[in-house]
């Protein structure tokens, strides 16, 4: 397509990641771009359906346990079984883990094992340095298969934390299928509810990049120690 | 009031109205999840068939939830017309199916005065998708706020030009695209990342400003939560449309932050102050599963609820009403075959009670369905006369990471079967040499015609 101003088209495009100046054939998109947008697609379903590797845990030493769900179709119908723990998952946690620590570090793939796959490398030790760097100790990590936000709530009545902060990957987009959120809670317990937690999002290396995030974690950490609580009464 | 039937050498009880019209629905994954579907297909027919010979007022006089606890179902039972009520109460729901296919387009707009959301709902339970299509393509709902929508032979867009920071020249590149390709007729509307009162008023003027510069026939519209829209508008800000999501019961609602005395305000508010000049300045949204996700279903299917927020928007006679039909996700339409149904469902339920239905024909990523789903529902739903469709630069909305109707999508739609933009918006396309007698010209897809 030949445009009217093509030194405009290109401000335009450089403005917003929005799929614009794409031309037609007919009233139809060109070939390039619909098959770009089906790829892109692909690339975010196989992120929802992928899975974790184990080299990845290994290296990061983490252990797995499983939520309620373990088949991904069900999972997606029924967010209330990955909120919750089988006793096998309970037995394991209180097995392995310190109790009543600190700082909680969970990790899970939730909606993206590529969110996980991309980011966690970076994000880790970055979080790790920002506790030490505060002062604060933390637990025993561990890797929950297929959980929502609402098990640390789970967690949190088994292992007692003071604070939980849950790295989970977020429902992939078409721009990309990598974002992560870390979520954060002061006292996970049965009943806290969403309003209760304070979420950073968007964290991928087009967004805030993991490392970034790891570091800044640590501070909001000790700031929800300091005044003993999380969500949107926060002011911070 | 009979609740019971034999069927293939089985007897089926249900204990009540919400039982009855749980089971009696097309399998959606949200049914499921709030425990309150048919156990399996026979059950199902079991239940379309008890509820096929229910009478009208058997549904009137056994609320789902009683206006004495619910503000909803208060204002839809003020919503129904009484006399035409009596013409057809002792009518059953397997009539009133047949009645509605049958009629006449007046005949259909009367009958409709005199239903409830419940019994809106109940014929909807016993339609096939064709027949939801049918119904609806006999209802003809005209809104006027600056422009006209809805006509016969009309196909009106939102342009929907979100960006994920709400970035100015980012938001109107999208705009200029939407508008080569003859879109935006509906409204120039865009969903805000940051929900703050002085943001909310930039961006109110920023679309404006658009709108003004190339004197389109349209309204603008931001669509932040409504209290955030009616301070802008307080100070000053230029808006033609008031938004809000709407819930179907109470505490759905409430769980959004809204309640009928705000939605009252707001109304008041917008024709006060709103820059618009037609009578119609409410923009809803809705969606299938929204009361679950909020908690406030009490027991009630999702398809019954969703009929439920089209009887309380009737009240407020909105210009839009769109149902954003596969955003909310697996847990509550599973699948494309979910996701048109529940499309087709919600289309002819909002048309009967006299809405100006449009439908944001979508998928997440992580629900079953394609594009291709949404080219086939985007067909069957401008075949039912659906008023308008969400337009996003092909279809890939860059903020809210979902998938719409692209403004191709759109396009085509339009041209083969034939439909226009709004009367205004159209003669202004031709005017600017985009459309020519109703088709895309050479002009047409290029953004920069408009910088």
């Amino acid at each position: 397509m030949v445009f009217h101003d093509p030194e405009g088209m290109e401000r335009l495009r450089k403005a917003t990641p929005a799929r614009i100046g794409t031309g037609r054939a007919g009233t139809r998109p060109t070939t390039r771009e619909q098959l770009q947008l089906r790829l892109d697609h692909a690339a975010a379903v196989d992120s929802v359906y992928g899975s974790v590797s184990s080299t990845l845990l290994d290296e990061l030493e983490l252990f797995a346990v499983d939520s309620e769900v373990t088949d991904k179709e069900l999972y997606l119908k029924r967010p209330d079984l990955g909120r919750q723990l089988p006793e096998s998952s309970i037995r394991l946690l209180r097995e392995r883990c310190i109790q009543a620590p600190q700082v909680q570090i969970v990790v899970s793939d939730g909606l993206s094992a590529d969110a996980i796959e991309s980011n966690l490398r970076d994000i880790y030790p970055a979080l790790l340095d920002s506790l030490a760097v505060q002062g604060l100790t933390a637990g025993t990590p561990f890797f929950v298969r297929k959980a929502r936000v609402g098990c640390m709530n789970a967690i949190g009545d088994i292992l007692e934390p003071e604070v939980i902060v849950m790295l989970i990957g977020e429902r992939p987009g078409l721009i990309t299928s990598r974002s992560m959120s870390a979520y954060l809670g002061y006292r996970p317990r049965s009943g806290m509810t969403d309003s209760q937690r304070m979420v950073l999002s968007n964290i991928h290396q087009g967004g805030t990049p993991p490392v970034e995030a790891g570091a800044h974690l640590g501070s909001l950490i000790a700031r929800m120690l300091e005044l003993r609580m999380s969500g949107v009464s926060l002011e911070l | 009031m009979k609740l019971t039937v034999s069927l293939l050498g089985e007897s089926y009880l249900f204990h009540d109205l919400k039982e009855l019209f749980a089971k009696a629905n097309e399998e959606k994954s949200g049914d499921q999840l709030a425990g309150i579907a048919a156990a399996d297909d026979r059950e199902r027919m079991a239940a379309k068939l008890v509820l096929a010979d229910l009478t009208l007022a058997d549904i009137r006089s056994h609320p789902l939830l009683p206006p004495e606890t619910d503000e909803v179902s208060r204002v839809i039972e003020e919503g129904v017309d009484e006399t035409v009520y009596e013409t057809i109460r002792s009518w059953t729901v397997g009539e009133l199916r047949e009645q509605l296919l049958a009629a006449s387009e007046s005949e259909l707009r009367r009958i409709g005065s005199g239903l409830n959301s419940e019994m809106a709902a109940a014929a909807a339970k016993l339609m096939s998708n064709l027949d939801l299509i049918q119904a609806a393509a006999k209802c003809e709902v005209i809104t006027r706020c600056n422009t006209t929508l809805g006509e016969r032979g009309r196909l009106g867009s939102r342009a929907q030009p979100n960006h994920p920071t709400d970035d100015p020249l980012g938001m109107k590149a999208s705009i200029y695209e939407a508008l080569s390709y003859g879109i935006g007729d509906a409204v120039i509307g865009i969903n805000p990342v940051i929900d703050t009162t002085d943001n909310i008023i930039r961006l109110l003027h920023e679309t404006k400003e658009v709108i003004h510069r190339w004197g389109i026939p349209t309204q603008n519209s931001v669509l932040a939560h409504v209290t955030t829209q009616m301070r802008a508008i307080s100070k000053g800000a230029p808006a033609d449309l008031i938004f809000q999501s709407l819930a179907g019961t109470q505490s759905g609602n409430q769980s959004f932050g809204i309640d009928l005395r705000l939605l009252q305000e707001a109304d008041q508010l917008i024709r006060e102050s709103g820059t618009a000049s037609g009578e119609n300045r409410w923009y809803f949204e809705t969606g299938q599963g929204s009361e679950l996700s909020a908690g406030g279903h009490h027991g009630v299917d999702q398809l019954t609820l969703e009929s439920r927020c089209y009887g309380l928007a009737k009240a407020f006679k909105p210009f839009l009403v769109n149902t954003v039909v596969g955003f909310i996700g697996p847990e509550y339409l599973y699948d494309s075959k979910q996701v048109i149904r529940a499309g087709l469902e919600d289309h002819f339920m909002g048309k009967i009670q006299g809405l100006p239905m449009g439908v944001d024909v979508c998928y997440t990523n992580h629900m079953k369905a394609d594009q291709n789903d949404m080219d086939n529902l985007a067909v069957l739903l401008a075949a039912a006369g659906v008023n308008f469709f969400i337009g996003v630069p092909m279809a890939d909305d860059c903020m809210l990471n979902y998938q719409s109707t692209s403004f191709h999508d759109i396009a085509t739609v339009r041209e083969l079967l034939r439909l226009q933009p709004g009367a205004e918006f159209s003669a202004w396309a031709e005017k600017m040499g985009i459309l020519k007698n109703g088709r895309l010209t050479a002009l047409a897809g290029d953004p920069t015609r408009f910088i």
